[in-house]
């Protein structure tokens, strides 16, 4: 310790002079004062509906009179044996299994590409960027529009190569697989950005040395970039992942679950349950299946991700 | 001819310079997949916008209208008359606005407070805090809206079922921000704050003075991920909102297009004034805007 510090130390610590001097200078008071607002607001609309919503998952409620009534477990004994729910996680997790890896691949490829000191590199970065402006409203309103069996413009781009009209979202076998390629064009502009802003921050010597070894540009990406991009590359899969596993706007707005429940997704089932039966109780249950889901999967990703990823100090 | 080869392999290579490609075409081969790329990524934009400009029973032919023979801007006088997005647009932006100045100060207090004060309960709260971070929206949804039915019943209206209060409240302060903000203050040199409380500076003028002038990158950061969360959020308007006066952006655009299903012209109006203004506000702070994005994003 130096011996300006102790003297400055000694400023801070000194005894004040009266009692209420004791008290607003009480290191416990100032911070509480400060957290207080932000904790106390954090604490209504988190900490406690976190466990109210427990505890809901265990009642019968039908959201409009306050009576609730405690029925164990006998909402998780209907989600169980309910084919809608069962099949709402299906459709979740092969979205969730195209969704990611789709993304995380797509992404990694542009940004390697928007990389390069290549002519017109803005004008590639911009048009992937701008995804961002876009809310996934508009997006599925623009999607809705493209696959319209009728007259959207995707049938007649495969009309050109020869392929029939397809029904897309009003298809139980495709609606699905349209919702992941919506996804995947709302987001790539997301997953470039973080690629792209990892990839700028590999050393540039570790090409060249790469380059002395007389590396290809191929085991170059292999061996060094891909390695480097490790920890960008987990938070990508875990961020995705959580945001996969909560899909529902889209579903919303283009087929409301349907047709014949094919794009119906666990957050959807909640949503329909609670708000449009009235059946909280069930919702609640149905949440607290998503959250464990959510945390089992986002930490089965992290301890992959421990073994494989190396940060660099 | 061998004795060449030789020579050749015995001189040193100068690794410095890259080889020199053998080039087929005369432009970069990253062109061939960069540009259909980026013709993927503006045609659901670009098709929107002539959709928007079309008479309706060019929409509906098949095969499609490319090119309409007049741009026909009457789709927008229209979708206004159909639905307020000058009022949507207000709320949103309220609502927007609102929920960014609340976390802006509130974040701050809270993330100085756990960033340099030491105060009783302060690790645990701050845990607490990070662990509700780990919990999904849909978990807290059903609680909240049932607290929010009983605010608007017991304290006020104007943050009941169906209002804008209702909207801002939840988002008010985010627990994202206040651990953003704490690490950020965290890293600022501790040496400034202690000289000016000798000089005699309260703790609010320290924050005020000192920390929060030198914290302007991440305090505009998270303004703008406050923004673009606050304005995208759909969910909890959904369930909150009744009526078409409270309606936000997203909202009023879903409601539209649940009434309008099959007008395309009409709805791709709609959905362009509802595109608008962000895209203005991509184009004109596009660098500041990567920029947030990246950064939080691999904090976050």
């Amino acid at each position: 310790m130096r011996a300006d510090e102790g003297v400055r130390l000694e400023a801070l610590n000194a005894a004040p002079r009266s009692r209420w001097q004791r008290i607003t200078r009480s290191e416990h008071l100032v911070g509480w004062s400060l957290a207080g607002p932000a904790v106390f607001l954090v604490a209504l609309f988190a900490i406690f509906p976190f466990f109210w919503s427990l505890v809901l998952s265990f009642q019968e409620n039908n959201l409009l009179s306050p009576k609730a009534k405690w029925v164990g477990w006998a909402n998780y004994d209907k989600l169980a044996h309910d084919p809608i729910f069962t099949a709402a996680i299906r459709h979740t997790l092969i979205y969730t299994s195209l969704f990611v890896p789709l993304s995380i691949v797509g992404g990694l490829f542009v940004a390697v590409a928007v990389n390069r000191k290549i002519h017109f590199v803005a004008f590639y970065r911009t048009a992937i960027f701008i995804t961002l402006a876009i809310s996934t409203i508009s997006t599925a309103i623009m999607f809705l529009w493209l696959t319209d069996p009728t007259f959207g413009l995707v049938n007649e781009v495969l009309h050109v190569f020869g392929i029939g009209p397809q029904q897309f979202l009003s298809s139980t076998k495709e609606a699905l697989y349209v919702i992941v390629a919506m996804d995947v064009w709302g987001w790539l502009g997301f997953t470039v950005i973080i690629y792209l802003a990892a990839l700028q921050g590999v050393p540039q010597e570790l090409y060249e040395a790469a380059a002395i070894d007389g590396a290809s540009p191929w085991s170059t990406f292999r061996r060094v970039t891909f390695p480097l991009l490790g920890p960008a590359t987990l938070f990508l899969v875990i961020w995705l992942t959580i945001n996969a596993l909560q899909l529902f706007a889209e579903v919303y707005l283009t087929t409301r679950g349907g047709p014949l429940f094919a794009t119906t997704v666990i957050v959807y089932y909640l949503f329909h349950k609670t708000f449009e039966q009235f059946d909280a109780g069930l919702g609640a249950a149905a949440a607290w299946v998503l959250f464990t889901g959510i945390l089992a999967l986002s930490l089965v990703e992290l301890w992959i991700g421990r073994r494989k990823v190396h940060y660099s100090s | 001819v061998s004795e060449q080869v030789i020579v050749r392999t015995e001189e040193p290579r100068r690794f410095q310079q890259p080889p020199t490609k053998r080039r087929r075409l005369p432009f970069s081969n990253w062109h061939l997949l960069l540009f259909p790329l980026m013709f993927v990524m503006l045609f659901p934009l670009i098709w929107m916008v002539i959709t928007s400009i079309e008479l309706p029973r060019e929409a509906h032919q098949f095969p499609p209208v490319l090119i309409p023979d007049h741009v026909h801007w009457q789709n927008y006088p229209d979708a206004l008359k159909a639905a307020p997005f000058g009022r949507f647009f207000l709320n949103s932006l309220v609502v927007s606005l609102t929920v960014v100045a609340g976390n802006l100060v509130l974040c701050s207090l809270a993330g100085y407070a756990f960033a340099r004060v030491r105060f009783v309960g302060a690790e645990i709260v701050f845990i607490l805090l990070l662990a509700t971070l780990m919990v999904p929206f849909q978990v807290t949804m059903v609680p909240a809206f049932l607290i929010v039915k009983w605010l608007g019943l017991h304290v006020s209206p104007a943050i009941g079922i169906d209002s804008l209060g209702a909207l801002i409240l939840p988002s008010f302060v985010q627990v994202f921000g206040i651990f953003m903000l704490r690490q950020f203050f965290r890293t600022l040199p501790v040496e400034l704050e202690e000289a000016a409380r000798i000089d005699g500076a309260s703790r609010l003028g320290v924050l005020f003075k000192i920390v929060l002038p030198l914290s302007l990158p991440a305090l505009s950061t998270l303004a703008a991920l406050m923004f673009l969360f606050s304005w995208n959020d759909f969910l909890w308007p959904l369930i909150v909102i009744q009526t078409q006066q409270h309606q936000t952006v997203q909202l009023g655009l879903a409601y539209f297009q649940g009434a309008h299903v099959t007008e395309w012209t009409l709805l791709m109006a709609g959905n362009v004034m509802s595109l608008l203004p962000m895209l203005l506000v991509f184009f004109l702070a596009q660098r500041y805007f990567v920029r947030s994005v990246a950064t939080t994003g691999l904090k976050g």
